[in-house]
């Protein structure tokens, strides 16, 4: 039964499964195991990275196609949701208008770049969507009355999701019953769900057939497949599924802004995780989101603690500074391109 | 007998997963025009390719003038000695007939005595100077591609269907220009399916068959036996 | 059966469309200057807008010139680009920092020199780092357009944080050399000193490209190699020698554009070179991969419609360049001079 939930995609490697079921087991009871703030923040920007990352996985690995559009898509999302609560009142038809409304528009924008990218080669697209990207975050920061601009928007999420909403007297197993404990489990059970969902798309005959067009795409149209149709799909079901994610996210936050959905460093942060992780594959998606969500984080803790350790030499301290996290990560990027190019999934896999 | 100006000994070519040649054997005399012959498919392109190194035989060894260069790199290989003039003719579009020659004299400037007998073999060349390489007409590219490999001395050519879709009156220029690299010495090594040319021009004939060679010996032997023709190459060349 | 008709070849003169479609090009960037004179009120802000158009224009030329050329004669794409850029300036900054005393003084002359130096050692520097930037994170993966794409921007990202190290965090303001501050009065028209001398340099620059590419045997190569690179090698040039020029040719460009840009805006920051990639990929892409040309005259069409625009409706500069790209590529497909590959 197990086996039909992952819709046959299963770890394939003892090791890569015993990470998969810790992270399974840390994210489902994250709010019990992990009590905090902080900490249940990262584990929920993680459950939520996970979605979004496999999300372009589908497009990258298993289409083929490089595109930069993808945090485009995440802020529709997320846009669509602080909107609608801004304007239909709080409320959980605001969040499913919203969200549904992001997920149909960021479709519907992938399935028009995708019909243009007939007519341009690849390195073209690539670099198109990078420039429809940043006019887009550009265009949203600007259009200050109706998005809120480089402030952002803040808005009201349904009450059953906030702190003061009891659901339950007393405590469950040392936490407090409230509506943040059900938001938790609300961006948990949404991102299982699509998870799985993408699971069985990449294991269908419609996820084969996107494997084949990647590997080669003259034999494929060949063959019968309309290559142009196959490519379309994925990237309208890549960025629907991109925007959901956005969503959630917005809910999580109660807030968006261009840099916490729209910037490209998202965009670089998503490469990020697909390669390290390992690119094109959904289980590479959750380790490459959980490494980097939690080095973001944490990382820099570390990067002080060495900081300061080595704070008489010369250039070392701003070397490890604990803003400079970036710089180990971008490290570790380049490396990971060159040594794992199959992602740390790939190498567990025996690849 | 002198020595071959090229050996290939065993040659085994693969382009990603195709086996292309399988086990080629192959001799080059000196000073000789050696026909490479075989319907299409077979491997000819490759093999000249193979010596020029832009593919790489993972199995065997090609020998130039006593010199094994079956993993030097292109460049190396055509410094040598050896002109190539491909089948899609390697014609610089943007440039003009004269940016060509240029840069086809590899060591310096153009020698000027060699370019006006270029342009007494090829008439056209000195018509077309300066017209950008890409307006020309098919046949005047290939004789552009001709004169290029032949603006310095090589001393091996590998020409490949130079005669491909040619006009008669063309066809005629270039077996001469051919028959006067021989004249200066050069080897050739031709790839032809005109087997008129091939019989006006030929020494040597190898017939290659599913990436290997078939039959090998003197041009005049394969000219003059119709059942060997037909038995190799698949239909009467007579006909043609 | 009747006789073959009469063979009496017809020949029409060429169209008007036919005669100037090569010249389409040069021709949208004079269409565009005078869809500004229309759109723009009053002349004198048109013409301050124009020479802002074409010095920003020549600025972006000269950072996309060597991306284009690099991804032309290489076939690799350097996402990483805009690194170069950003260390030009800080590169450059630093040395008109230290060369206060020749910037600050009301001498043209002496201005002109402190920023030649600078020029030349932000040149120099992003350079070697091109240099090494080929050999150690572009040669492992020639070949693979995806890996490019994702190793050259992660070198962007550990050179912007390596900048962050060296230089600070903080952003670095910089004013322009005394005698080029300000402006000249024009027909009524206010000219800024500066963006006069940036028309100049990017002029000379692209002669300078032009000359070599055309007038060379290094530069009838790279244009051979554009275009067909197996045949080049074939004639028994090293191609490799040939690249590396031209990635550290394309480096220091990008040096010197960042300089300039640097000046222009008088503040930097580590981002700014990530920041101007996305115009230089708009142009790179209008004018065609592998084009000097093209990338010219895309640069200018970009950086005349960012300021005509910015003056009319601020918030719609970047999208009416989006605008511009996709109307483009609506016509050509490959951009508007695209050079044909011989693969």
């Amino acid at each position: 039964m197990l086996k039909t939930l992952v819709s046959g995609d299963t770890p394939r490697s003892p090791i890569l499964l015993a990470i998969l079921i810790v992270i399974l087991i840390c994210l489902a009871f994250a709010p019990f195991l992990f009590p905090g703030v902080r900490s249940v923040d990262t584990a929920a920007r993680i459950c939520i990275f996970i979605v979004l990352v496999a999300s372009y996985g589908l497009l990258l690995g298993y289409g083929g196609i490089v595109s930069f559009a993808h945090t485009m898509f995440f802020g529709l999302g997320a846009y669509g949701v602080a909107l609608a609560s801004t304007h239909m009142g709080r409320g959980f038809d605001a969040l499913l208008v919203g969200s549904v409304a992001g997920a149909g528009l960021a479709a519907l924008l992938a399935l028009v770049i995708g019909l243009f990218s007939l007519r341009v080669r690849a390195i073209f697209f690539a670099m198109i969507t990078l420039a429809v990207a940043s006019a887009v975050a550009v265009l949203v920061s600007q259009l200050s009355t109706l998005t809120g601009g480089e402030d952002g928007l803040s808005f009201k999420i349904p009450r059953a999701l906030g702190p003061a909403f009891k659901f339950m007297d007393g405590e469950l197993f040392g936490v407090k019953a409230n509506g943040k404990l059900l938001k938790y489990y609300l961006v948990f059970i949404s991102c299982f769900v699509l998870f799985l969902l993408m699971l069985r798309v990449v294991n269908s005959p419609f996820g084969r057939v996107l494997q084949a067009i990647r590997e080669n795409d003259f034999r494929a149209e060949a063959i019968g497949y309309r290559v142009v149709h196959y490519r379309v799909a994925a990237t309208c079901l890549s960025a629907a599924i991109a925007a959901l994610a956005g969503a959630l996210y917005a809910v999580w936050l109660r807030y968006v802004g261009p840099d916490t959905t729209l910037s490209m460093e998202i965009m670089i942060d998503i490469l990020l995780m697909v390669v390290i992780g390992g690119m094109g594959t959904m289980y590479g998606a959750v380790i490459g989101a959980t490494l980097f969500v939690l080095a973001q984080n944490y990382l820099q803790n570390v990067l002080s603690l060495a900081g300061e350790s080595v704070s008489s030499l010369p250039l070392l301290p701003d070397l490890l500074n604990a803003d400079r996290w970036l710089l180990w990560l971008g490290v570790l990027f380049i490396l990971s391109v060159y040594f794992f190019p199959t992602g740390i999934v790939g190498r567990l896999r025996g690849k | 007998m002198s020595e071959p100006i090229l050996k290939l000994e065993g040659v085994f070519t693969n382009i990603a997963q195709y086996h292309i040649l399988q086990g080629v054997e192959l001799i080059v005399p000196r000073g000789e025009v050696t026909m490479l012959l075989g319907r299409n498919g077979v491997g000819k392109t490759t093999t000249l390719r193979t010596i020029i190194g832009h593919w790489r035989a993972h199995q065997g060894s090609v020998t130039f003038d006593g010199q094994d260069i079956t993993k030097l790199p292109t460049p190396a290989i055509a410094r040598a000695g050896i002109g190539f003039v491909p089948e899609d003719m390697g014609i610089f579009a943007d440039l003009t007939v004269e940016e060509n020659m240029i840069l086809a004299a590899v060591s310096g400037a153009i020698d000027d005595a060699r370019l006006q007998w270029l342009f007494t073999v090829f008439p056209a060349l000195e018509t077309f100077w300066k017209k950008d390489a890409g307006t020309l007409s098919g046949g005047q590219k290939q004789m552009l591609s001709i004169a290029r490999a032949m603006i310095e001395e090589r001393a091996l050519y590998l020409i490949d269907e130079p005669t491909k879709g040619l006009a008669p009156a063309i066809i005629t220029t270039m077996a001469r220009a051919i028959k006067e690299l021989k004249d200066q010495g050069a080897s050739i090594l031709l790839v032809e399916q005109n087997f008129a040319v091939a019989k006006a021009l030929g020494d040597t004939a190898n017939v290659m068959d599913d990436g290997r060679m078939v039959w090998s010996g003197q041009m005049s032997e394969l000219a003059t036996n119709a059942e060997l023709q037909e038995r190799l190459m698949g239909l009467s060349m007579e006909a043609h | 059966m009747s006789a073959a008709p009469e063979h009496a070849p017809t020949m029409a003169k060429m169209s008007l469309t036919e005669r100037l479609a090569p010249h389409a090009p040069i021709l949208l960037v004079i269409a565009l200057i005078l869809a500004g004179l229309v759109a723009i009120p009053a002349t004198s802000s048109w013409l301050t807008l124009t020479v802002s158009g074409l010095a920003m224009g020549m600025m972006i030329f000269i950072m996309a010139s060597g991306l284009t050329l690099v991804f032309g004669l290489m076939d690799v794409i350097n996402f990483g680009h805009g690194a170069f850029v950003s260390v030009g300036a800080f590169v450059g900054v630093s040395f008109l920092l230290l060369l206060e005393h020749m910037t600050g003084a009301p001498n043209l002359l002496w201005n002109l020199t402190a920023l030649m130096v600078a020029i030349v050692g932000a040149m120099t520097a992003t350079g070697v780092m091109g240099w090494a930037f080929e050999r150690v994170i572009v040669k492992p993966v020639y070949g693979h357009h995806l890996k490019q794409i994702l190793v050259t921007m992660g070198g962007l990202i550990v050179v912007e944080q390596l900048i962050i190290v060296l230089w600070g965090p903080e952003e670095i303001y910089i004013t322009r050399p005394e005698a080029l501050k300000g402006a000249i009065t024009f027909a009524g028209a206010a000219l800024e000193k500066y963006r006069l001398v940036a028309v100049g340099i990017g002029l000379v620059v692209f002669l300078a490209m032009r000359w070599t590419l055309r007038r060379t045997k290094i530069g009838l190569i790279v244009r051979a190699g554009v275009e067909n690179s197996e045949m080049v090698q074939a004639l028994g040039y090293n191609l490799r020698m040939v690249f590396i020029g031209v990635f550290v040719a394309g480096s220091a460009l990008a040096g010197l554009g960042g300089v300039l840009w640097g000046l222009y805006q008088e503040v930097i920051t580590a981002h700014m070179g990530n920041q101007t990639m996305i115009l230089v990929f708009i142009v790179v892409i209008i004018g065609g991969l592998g084009s000097v040309e093209g990338c010219f005259i895309g640069a200018l069409l970009v950086g005349l419609m960012q300021n005509y625009v910015a003056f009319l409706e601020p918030k719609a500069a970047l999208i009416s360049n989006i605008a511009l790209m996709v109307a483009i590529l609506m016509w050509r497909p490959m951009g508007m001079i695209p050079v044909v590959k011989a693969k």
